[in-house]
């Protein structure tokens, strides 16, 4: 018995570990990058080396003459729809006539070995007449469509109350964010097996199973239910994985030769071959009046989308109703546009829109503060959104909402002791390079807010699928939501063991044969949307326990319970283990769990658009070489507001792994282009923190307001780590520097060459929370 | 593709003689990467891992003798890094400990990239660099081997054997500038040696042209300054001077690491840095030499 309750001890509430935890750590773990079949070929993608360019032929002769080459494909082979694409199909599997960016892919290879592939793929023969890429994305809103649905992806309005509205204090500014990449460790790879019944079996690593089968189907010319995906190894995804990259293109490879087919990206492939975060322009107006509140708010913000729509409407979505940030505001003209250029194509990661937006609106915040002369967490405190406010879209928020309290916390903790004078040398700003001098190191603080929408809104019907089957006291969890390392697997685990009080939960292979959709790992919303699938399968199956340990025992189903692994009756009669009950029954539920409708925006950006909101603030504290601009984040320190804790060395772990990606965002990480051509394409030059530039992470508070309608009460909190800490490792080298510094990353040279502006501005330090130590 | 694992020079000037279109490998941490990048081919490879005439590292009389084949974590280990504080300063800041088990000085020299980390300090140390051959031995410069970005003198077949620099000479910095905080490519980097025997200064620039610079006119200008008898700081109107001498000695370009104005003022902030640390005492030595082993 005390094994048994070993074992529920990773229940709801607790640090269950990881059932994937140790073999990851081990190398046991087997990555997509890792899979192996008899017989398999290696497939090979050619891809464009212009970002724009006329195709006038392509020649595959030479590269089929090549020994082992088992077969060469272009566009003219795709057996169905030419085009894929997550909201509207605009991308083409194989460039055909034309080229949009740097890296599209022009043709695949199957050969019997990677390097015979790669060769082949090399002796392809394409005929480029190049043109004059567009890739400015404030010009591309007006200039010569460079696709036949033109240049606009998207443009959402928002508009509030009065637009003539005008406050007392105005503050304007105009910021950048970069193009960040997900730079998930798991390069794109999958495994293609072609099927007896004319269908294809593909193992692939991915964050939503069912939209790359509906999407593969339709290109494949195949029925649904001959294109069967099933989950392979992920190595992180943050986005990257949503928008298909090889599916079809080695599906189609192992139809044509008959054999299973092996594609894994290059590092290098991998940074072409995936959607960025949009990088962005954002003009920003805030009126206040002269107690601080806002009186409106005025934005007009540029994505760059790059070449294919991809997800750009619904982060421009994001971006504009999120223009404001976690503040009430009564008055609104928000624009937001996703434009079509030549650049990399741009889609989902982590923070989705209001990563971009929070960079603006808390810059404009501490402007707004400095303005007033006004301290810029109370300036803050007296805007904030609460439960009962309305958004800028009109929707009320009838949710949790407690900013005060996450901005009240993590206000409150206690800064770091010591600083740049006692800092241990590699710990100063310049690390390892031991440049610092200390004399000219400055301290910086900065806080930030941020508001994220959680799931899928704006009308989507989203669903998650999940079947519990309870045999001989072991619970079998079947879902297809797709475990990208934020924990899935070990939630599942813990629900079940939660509802059944049984200890061993096997979870089935995600796939798409056996279960509908979980919707994909993204928008911070698998544990309420597929955690509330597993839950509503594992009450069914619990349901069913009851009615037949009830009808065994003569007593009411209501009078049951589980505890400690045991089904038990209030009166205390019935005390008998969950196994027993079900008498040899297997009992299995198959359920689908939606959240509460949302409605499309209107043309003015009004509507109940958005199912919750997840709020977080973060403060930053750094150290500033400010004559070589090289930058040490010293502290990060948080509130989240997070519903429920379910599991808490995972929850930090989602809060320290944002951050990560928020401070590489702030002072280092940058796709670098080149009229349209990606320079960085490698983790030499693509930086992102190592251990010496990742500060400690503190959670000041984690706010525990159950959250109506959520299944567990918990609110997705993958997300909001990475939103607010850009923004607030960015005011603290403002602090720091007196500098302006509009935009992300911050690179050396934005400090260190900003001459004359920093003299008089660097004493008062006006844009930031004052350093008290 | 061939691979020979030779463990003596002779053996390896033989495999060559065998394929004379083999490539060298000293620690593979660039060409490794060209290989998985599949940027280079090479028909055959002589690994030199192995070969004894390769290892260690002995004084001899004021010198130091590193076999090429010297890694940076063997020039971070106490005792050498006490004779070479400049060399054991740039070796701290190459990429991970695991590029630092593998990557060597010699490998550092025969790729000859602008941003090598160990190349600024050899060069301010006056490094004679010892290559061989079938044919011989001969000793020569940096500014002899290097002659462009990736580009040396090397002969076919010839092979970078040692490297002889003078032994504790005088006060060594170097600092490094890069985009984060470790692991990672120099922006642009600075060694200086001041030796108070010599009554001279020099300073050697990376990552700021195509080979490393000397900046001849501010080692001259400031040797000149400086009060070798009473080692007091120089005034802050020749630190301005030694550095805008500096900064006019880079000829950066822009890429997609930095801009060219950046490089060109960090060097001199750099510079000016490392002259300053040569006056200072620098007491940080001793503290730090636990921490560039970690």
């Amino acid at each position: 018995m005390s094994t048994v309750l070993d074992k529920l001890r990773g229940r709801l509430g607790q640090s269950a570990p990881r059932p994937d935890g140790v073999p990851k750590v081990r190398g046991q773990f087997a990555f997509s990058s890792d899979m192996f079949a008899e017989g398999m070929l290696w497939g090979h993608m050619l891809r464009s080396p212009h970002p724009a360019a006329a195709i006038r032929s392509i020649d595959v002769s030479q590269a089929l003459l090549i020994p082992g080459v088992r077969a060469v494909i272009t566009s003219d082979d795709v057996p169905g729809r030419k085009t894929y694409g997550l909201d509207y199909p605009d991308q083409p599997v194989f460039a055909w006539d034309v080229v949009r960016f740097m890296g599209e892919p022009v043709a695949a290879v199957a050969a019997d070995h990677p390097d015979t592939a790669r060769r082949a793929a090399a002796a392809i023969v394409v005929d480029y007449a190049p043109t004059e890429p567009m890739t400015d994305p404030a010009a591309a809103v007006d200039a010569a469509p460079i696709h036949p649905l033109g240049n606009v992806l998207h443009r959402q309005w928002v508009r509030c109350g009065d637009p003539e509205a005008v406050g007392a204090v105005v503050v304007e500014g105009r910021y950048e964010t970069a193009m960040q990449d997900q730079a998930q460790m798991g390069p794109e790879s999958g495994l293609a097996i072609p099927g007896e019944d004319g269908g294809v079996d593909l193992y692939i690593a991915t964050q939503w199973l069912h939209i790359d089968q509906e999407q593969m189907a339709a290109c494949l010319a195949l029925p649904l239910e001959k294109v069967r995906l099933h989950l392979a190894g992920v190595g992180g995804a943050f986005g990257a994985r949503e928008d298909l990259s090889m599916q079809v293109q080695i599906c189609m490879l192992a139809l044509r030769t008959g054999r299973p087919v092996k594609m894994v990206y290059s590092r290098e492939e991998s940074f072409l071959g995936h959607v960025h975060r949009h990088p962005a322009v954002m003009w920003y107006r805030h009126h206040a009046d002269r107690d601080g509140r806002l009186v409106k708010v005025e934005a007009r913000i540029i994505l760059d989308g790059g070449a294919y729509l991809s997800t750009s409407t619904a982060v421009t979505m994001n971006a504009s109703c999120m223009a404001p940030g976690p503040y009430l505001v009564h008055n609104a003209v928000v624009e937001a546009v996703a434009v079509r250029t030549n650049n990399p194509p741009c889609g989902a990661m982590r923070g989705f829109g209001s990563v971009q937006a929070c960079f603006a609106h808390e810059a404009q915040m501490d402007k707004l503060a400095a303005a007033l002369g006004m301290d810029p967490v109370e300036l803050r405190l007296r805007n904030v959104l609460k439960q009962g406010d309305s958004l800028i879209t009109g929707q009320v928020l009838r949710g949790t909402a407690p900013v005060a309290d996450v901005i009240r916390t993590c206000a409150a903790a206690p800064l770091p002791t010591g600083g740049p004078q006692t800092a241990a040398e590699l710990e100063l700003p310049g690390g390892a390079g031991r440049t610092a001098e200390r004399t000219r190191v400055r301290r910086g603080v900065g806080f930030a807010v941020s508001v994220k929408n959680l799931m899928y809104g704006g009308g989507f019907d989203d669903y998650s699928s999940a079947r519990c089957r309870l045999e001989d006291g072991v619970a079998t969890i079947t879902c297809a939501a797709v475990e990208v390392g934020q924990g899935f697997v070990t939630l599942a685990q813990q629900i079940a063991r939660e509802v059944l009080g049984v200890a061993d939960v096997i979870l089935a292979p995600p796939g798409t044969a056996d279960i509908g959709s979980a919707g994909s790992t993204s928008a911070s919303r698998q544990t309420w949307m597929s955690g509330g699938a597993v839950q509503k399968a594992c009450f069914a199956v619990r349901e069913r326990l009851f009615s037949c340990t009830a009808t065994k025992y003569g007593v009411s189903a209501e009078t049951l319970a589980i505890l400690d692994g045991r089904v038990v009756s209030l009166d205390g009669q019935i005390d008998i283990p969950v196994f027993e009950a079900a008498g040899g029954e297997v009992l299995e539920e198959t359920v689908e769990f939606h959240h509460e409708p949302t409605a499309e925006l209107d043309q003015n950006g009004q509507g109940d658009a958005f199912v919750s909101f997840a709020f977080a603030a973060h403060r930053a504290v750094v150290d500033v070489d400010l004559d070589l601009g090289l930058v040490r984040v010293v502290d990060i320190t948080t509130s989240q507001d997070v519903g429920r804790v379910l599991n808490p060395v995972q929850l930090v772990g989602q809060l320290e792994g944002g951050i990560a990606q928020g401070v590489g965002l702030a002072v280092m990480e940058e796709i670098v282009l080149d009229h349209g051509r990606v320079r960085n394409p490698s983790f030499t030059d693509y930086v992102i923190p190592t251990a010496l530039d990742m500060p400690p992470v503190h959670i000041a508070a984690l706010i525990e307001e159950p959250e109506p309608g959520s299944p567990m009460g918990a609110k997705g909190a993958g997300e909001p780590p990475m939103i607010s800490s850009v923004a607030a490792v960015v005011a603290a080298i403002r602090n720091a520097t007196g500098l302006e510094l509009p935009r992300a990353p911050v690179r050396p040279q934005d400090i260190a060459l900003a001459g004359a502006s920093r003299g008089p501005t660097l004493a008062s330090s006006p844009n930031n929370v004052e350093v008290s130590q | 593709m061939l691979v020979f694992l030779p463990v003596s020079l002779e053996e390896a000037f033989d495999a060559f003689e065998q394929c004379p279109d083999a490539h060298f490998l000293a620690g593979g941490t660039d060409f490794m990467v060209e290989v998985n990048f599949a940027l280079r081919r090479p028909p055959a490879v002589v690994c030199l891992r192995r070969v004894e005439e390769l290892q260690g590292w002995r004084v001899e009389g004021s010198e130091v003798v590193l076999g090429a084949g010297i890694t940076y974590t063997e020039l971070l280990a106490p005792r050498l890094g006490e004779l070479l504080p400049g060399l054991a300063q740039a070796s701290r800041t190459v990429g991970s400990p695991q590029i630092r088990n593998a990557g060597t000085v010699g490998g550092n020299l025969g790729t000859a990239s602008p941003a090598g980390d160990s190349l600024p300090v050899l060069a301010a140390l006056d490094a004679k660099i010892v290559v061989a051959s079938k044919h011989g031995r001969r000793s020569l410069e940096l500014a002899d081997l290097i002659v462009g970005p990736k580009r040396t003198t090397l002969a076919p077949g010839e092979v970078i054997v040692e490297v002889r620099v003078p032994a504790a000479l005088g006060s060594q910095q170097f600092l490094k500038v890069g985009t984060r905080n470790a692991m990672v490519i120099a922006v642009a980097n600075v060694a200086l040696v001041a030796d108070w025997a010599g009554r001279s200064v020099r300073c050697a620039l990376g990552s700021v042209g195509p080979v490393v610079i000397r900046a001849r006119e501010a080692e001259e200008f400031i040797s000149a300054r400086i009060d070798w008898e009473g080692r007091t700081p120089p005034s802050d109107g020749d630190l301005a001077e030694f550095t805008a001498l500096v900064r006019s000695a880079a000829r950066p370009i822009d890429d997609h690491r930095s801009t060219a104005d950046y490089r060109r003022h960090s060097v001199g902030v750099c510079a000016e840095r490392a002259l300053g640390r040569v006056f200072s005492g620098d007491n940080r030595e001793a503290s730090e030499r636990t921490s560039w082993a970690s």
